[in-house]
């Protein structure tokens, strides 16, 4: 592809605006009446939409057979690290202020918290084996089998979201939604290829 | 020169008004399903940001009481109580009501008064709120969902009316029936709760002090958002069982779940006294941030009032009876 590099400097600086659209809000007191929850819920569902964008790399490519999509890959996976853990250092600092003891009781007592911290966790050996030098220590079939972290991530998160609200459930309902066409997608493909590999 | 006549529009082609009044309706229908697809990704938190609030034209209720039931603590912004809202009528999300609400419409209004009292009788608003002086009362305000609010309403204690309605031997239970209207609330298109919402108190409850029927807040009317014309409020309580713009009260010898046990029993109970130390099913109740407020502080048995209520609960179970 003949302008990949500045694509790809365009969609990094793309993946800042959340954050500098929360800088800005705070800036100019738009945050409203709860700017921790505000705050909180919008990294939230940024790590969410990175996560399933990373998800989408794949089908997209396959689809479409633009195969300089992967190159897009680790980016758009490592902005998803990138949110999660601001998400993670807003519980932490502004909405618990480091108390210890509840967030230790939220962890093991809180379904949802419970859930959403293990997605973090778990995130955080793919984002350390991200690179080049990495991918080349572990080999390649080591570091897919550690990178399909990725698929109960991804349901972890979801799976935070949807324990968390009170009623109304639409939005992680479309969240879940995107997530299994994305699973559901590789599922049929690799009955595909099975299909296609004991018929020759 | 030809000059058109009036008559050259067919009445055939002229749009029928019932059909022309609902276009909006049909946009509304066709654009929602659209927005449905655009905001897939567009959750609350990320596209929406916080509306300012309009500018307040309320109108000023007069002459107001103090009471000694205020507390003095540091009032929470006029803008923060009336755009921070749950108000499921117009949309779960927070920010909604006060950009919804404006469909309600609290004149003219009617509160019906039924079931085991010797006067059943249908109130006009107008007339319900000289039912008594108006008085300002400070409350804080705790959400269930771990936030609060100091709010100084206008309102009247709950026992005003009831003693006039003379409950009869049968009355254990009073329930408070909010407006059902898909026009005026659009949020009642979704099924996420069981509509009208229902909330209910112990007759004991009702007839403690601290419960008023409020009609106000800041010294105005109050805004639709906040359950105009009418509604309750029991600050010892999580605010969800303050039901608002109230269009039924009824007295009766059983009492009825509410509209968040039906949604959740296991999560919602029919006293939802403010206890930090039962816990929500899903997240703690030991601390709440109040809204303007950067640290956490600790949550108060019964939100601070157990000298007015906790007499009420002596001997029961809270953690049973939640």
């Amino acid at each position: 592809m003949k302008y990949f590099s500045q694509l790809k400097a365009a969609l990094f600086i793309t993946s800042l605006i959340p954050i500098a659209r929360l800088g800005w809000y705070g800036y100019t007191s738009q945050l409203g009446a709860n700017p921790i929850e505000f705050i909180t819920r919008s990294l939230g569902t940024w790590t969410l939409v990175f996560l399933l964008i990373t998800l989408s790399v794949t089908p997209l490519r396959k689809l479409s057979g633009w195969s300089w999509l992967i190159k897009l890959r680790r980016m758009s996976g490592l902005f998803a690290f990138f949110y999660a853990t601001l998400h993670f250092i807003t519980y932490i600092w502004l909405d618990q202020f480091f108390d210890l003891g509840s967030i230790y009781k939220d962890i093991f007592k809180r379904p949802f918290i419970t859930i959403g911290f293990a997605a973090f966790i778990l995130l955080i050996p793919l984002a350390v084996t991200s690179t080049n030098a990495m991918m080349k220590k572990l080999g390649g079939k080591n570091w897919h089998m550690l990178h399909r972290l990725i698929y109960p991530i991804a349901i972890f998160a979801v799976l935070h979201y949807w324990w968390l609200v009170k009623k109304d459930i639409t939005q992680p309902l479309i969240y879940a939604a995107v997530l299994a066409a994305l699973l559901g997608y590789r599922l049929w493909i690799g009955k595909f290829n099975k299909k296609l590999a004991s018929s020759v | 020169m030809l000059i058109k006549k009036s008559d050259d529009i067919k009445s055939s082609e002229i749009t029928d008004k019932k059909l022309y009044l609902s276009r909006r309706e049909f946009l509304g229908a066709s654009s929602l399903s659209l927005g449905a697809l655009v905001a897939g990704m567009a959750a609350p938190g990320l596209l929406l940001s916080s509306h300012e609030a309009e500018a307040s034209t309320a109108i000023k209720l007069g002459n107001l009481r103090k009471s000694p039931l205020s507390t003095s603590e540091t009032l929470t912004p006029y803008k923060d109580v009336t755009t921070y809202n749950n108000f499921y009528e117009f949309g779960t999300d927070k920010y909604s009501p006060a950009q919804l609400a404006g469909t309600l419409n609290p004149r003219p209004w009617t509160i019906a008064v039924e079931g085991e009292v010797k006067h059943k009788k249908t109130y006009d608003i107008d007339a319900l709120i000289k039912l008594a002086p108006l008085e300002e009362r400070i409350y804080r305000l705790r959400c269930v969902e771990g936030w609060s609010m100091v709010i100084p309403w206008v309102g009247f204690s709950l026992s005003e009316l009831i003693k006039q309605v003379e409950p009869n031997g049968n009355a254990k239970f009073v329930e408070f029936i909010s407006l059902q209207d898909p026009k005026q609330m659009p949020g009642q298109r979704s099924s996420v709760l069981d509509w009208p919402y229902v909330e209910g108190l112990r007759i004991d409850e009702a007839m403690n002090p601290l419960a008023i029927l409020a009609v106000g807040l800041y010294g105005e009317v109050l805004p639709n958002q906040n359950g105009a014309p009418i509604r309750l409020v029991a600050p010892w309580k999580y605010g969800f069982k303050n039901a608002k713009s109230i269009v039924k009260i009824r007295f009766s010898s059983t009492p009825t779940a509410s509209s968040w046990m039906k949604a959740n029993p296991n999560e919602y109970g029919y006293f939802a006294n403010v206890n930090p130390t039962v816990d929500h099913p899903r997240w703690s109740q030991a601390k709440e941030r109040r809204i303007g407020e950067f640290l956490k502080r600790e949550t108060l048995m019964f939100n601070g009032y157990s000298d007015q209520v906790a007499h009420m609960y002596k001997g029961m179970d809270l953690r049973k009876f939640f």
